[in-house]
């Protein structure tokens, strides 16, 4: 459902008429639109945000890290839309277990490198990424080093 | 690696499986040539696998990370003030864009607001790293190519850059002179006068540069048609800046989302279309002449008054107060103990960087940490095309292709 406070956001409202169950909320502050979308519909509403909404630039893909909340990791993704001169937030909650969302490299090839930096350093797997595998730590490293119960300092015993 | 999450298959690829004399699978004629990590041309630690059928490229993959120094992890441990100087250690050619981008993320989460001295004092600031980036930028790029003595000329103006940012901070290269809520110290006295001579000058070197590169018969020859990338494929891989300018997009965050008053400043957003080495290069040129325009007006319109904002309770007080007033003591003690609060929420702040969309991604939770912080930094989102760029064209074209993209490896790895 739209809170009424979005109801002047003409993206938000164009989402909400393309697929009401997608959209599950959102906020307006600081000037900056954030909607929180189903994990299960990420592809399609980036896919209608780009092709119908012109919202052609995927600025980043990260992470955020609520644990010990439930569902635990929040998926960010901002995206750009040069012609409206407009940003938007998209944001989906996806659960600590075996945490798992579709990947967006399907709309934007420019996706890869920021999914498999989020699966690098949160362990969040993407499904049909075509390359899924660490970037930014060594191969063989254990662990995801983003996780709020991943140690700042130390070292293993 | 593989498994399922409701029903559904997961596949993890796992790294690629080396042959067994440990060296990397090949085709009949195909050649795996590893460019990088420590290679003059690739600007730090870069690793460019590239595979060639004789001096073309098929296939080239960029790996990166051994850069990675875990920045992102390390804000979450300091406060808000503290992390000013690890955003000068990201993008170390450019510290004060990413001061100034970590600076106003912060305040607008504070809802600060910065007195016109410091605005203007950052604007200014700000466009002398441009120009001190760029410098470093042709340069290198120049003698990547090989024309030598264009890095020479280049280094010694941006001495003169550097000098200024010592008179400004104490220092020359991680200045930390954005601070949350203003700048770090009081304009030195003489300012005006270091900076005019910079600027009264400055033009002039660059038509040096370009009587040295811009008709050049080798320059036209290593540059004009090399490194094309269409402006789809840009755009789809996540690339900004001065490239996408050159591919014929005007897209500028000083003139998109006006930042600290740049919508005050009279400049041009140039833009080439050729989308080759050459156009970039073009581009940054004439980005260094506007930047010396703005650089130009912020020093003559530079508005009097404060240079910090009016918040005790975030900015550190005077010296002079802390020795004569209890409560400017007391704040001081408690900005440099445990920091301030900043209210929950999170914003996504960009910036025009040197090398194009900066963003600062701050997640607070409310206390004097930040919960989260994600940094979009040009150089990542740029690198990934290297791909697109490179293949099907020959070897020696490579290291013009990459120089056009003007990366750092601590922006890309952080």
């Amino acid at each position: 459902m739209l809170p009424d406070n979005l109801k002047e956001h003409p993206a938000a409202v164009a989402l909400e008429a393309f697929d009401a169950e997608a959209l599950k909320g959102g906020k307006f502050d600081y000037n900056e639109l954030t909607l929180d979308i189903a994990p299960g519909k990420i592809v399609s509403v980036c896919g209608f945000l780009k092709y119908d909404q012109q919202f052609v630039r995927l600025s980043s893909v990260t992470a955020v890290d609520r644990y010990p909340a439930e569902p635990r990791f929040e998926v960010v993704y901002h995206l750009h839309s040069v012609d409206r001169n407009q940003r938007v937030r998209l944001k989906c909650r996806v659960r600590g277990e075996d945490p798992v969302i579709e990947s967006v490299t399907s709309v934007w090839r420019g996706a890869n490198w920021y999914e498999r930096e989020v699966f690098d350093l949160f362990g969040i797997k993407f499904l049909n990424h075509p390359d899924l595998r660490r970037i930014l730590m060594p191969d063989e490293w254990e662990g995801h080093p983003l996780r709020k119960d991943y140690p700042v300092t130390g070292s293993r015993v | 690696m593989s498994d399922s999450v409701e029903g559904i298959p997961v596949q993890v690829a796992a790294a690629p499986e080396p042959a067994e004399d440990g060296q990397p699978q090949t085709g009949p004629r195909r050649m795996v040539l590893n460019m990088g990590p420590q290679h003059p041309s690739t600007h730090g630690v870069l690793r460019l696998v590239l595979e060639l059928d004789g001096e073309t490229i098929m296939k080239c993959e960029p790996v990166i990370g051994y850069l990675h120094t875990g920045i992102e992890k390390e804000f979450e441990v300091k406060t808000y003030q503290q992390a000013v100087t690890l955003t000068d250690r990201v993008d170390y050619l450019a510290p004060l864009s990413n001061n100034l981008g970590w600076a106003l993320a912060v305040e607008k989460l504070l809802g600060l607001e910065i007195p016109p001295q410091a605005q203007w004092m950052r604007v200014m600031l700000t466009e002398l790293t441009r120009l001190n980036s760029h410098l470093v930028w042709l340069g290198t790029h120049a003698i990547d190519i090989g024309a030598m003595s264009v890095f020479l000329y280049c280094f010694r103006e941006r001495e003169e850059i550097l000098k200024i940012f010592e008179m400004f901070s104490g220092q020359r290269m991680m200045t930390s002179y954005f601070r949350i809520g203003g700048l770090a110290l009081e304009p030195p006295r003489g300012w005006q006068k270091a900076v005019k001579k910079f600027v009264d000058s400055f033009p002039a070197k660059v038509d040096e540069y370009e009587n040295l590169l811009t008709n050049n018969r080798i320059w036209i020859g290593r540059t004009r048609g090399v490194g094309y990338i269409s402006l789809e494929d840009m755009l789809d891989l996540g690339v900004t800046g001065p490239m996408l300018r050159a591919a014929g997009l005007k897209i500028d965050a000083r003139k998109d989302q006006p930042y600290t008053s740049y919508e005050k400043f009279d400049f041009e957003v140039p833009t080439r279309t050729e989308n080759d080495v050459y156009a970039r290069y073009l581009v940054r040129i004439e980005e260094m002449r506007q930047s010396t325009r703005i650089v130009t007006q912020a020093m003559e319109g530079m508005p009097a008054g404060a240079w910090k904002a009016d918040a005790p309770h975030v900015v550190l007080p005077d010296r002079e107060k802390m020795k004569t007033q209890m409560e400017a003591l007391i704040y001081h003690f408690k900005i440099v103990t445990e920091g301030f609060r900043v209210p929950a929420g999170e914003v996504y702040q960009v910036i025009e960087s040197p090398r194009g969309e900066l963003g600062y991604y701050v997640v607070s939770d409310g206390t004097a940490h930040p919960y989260r912080v994600f940094m979009r930094t040009p150089s990542f989102a740029n690198l990934q095309c290297t791909g697109k760029m490179v293949e099907g064209t020959l070897i020696a074209d490579v290291i013009a292709a990459i120089g056009s993209m003007d990366f750092v490896l601590g922006d890309t790895d952080r």
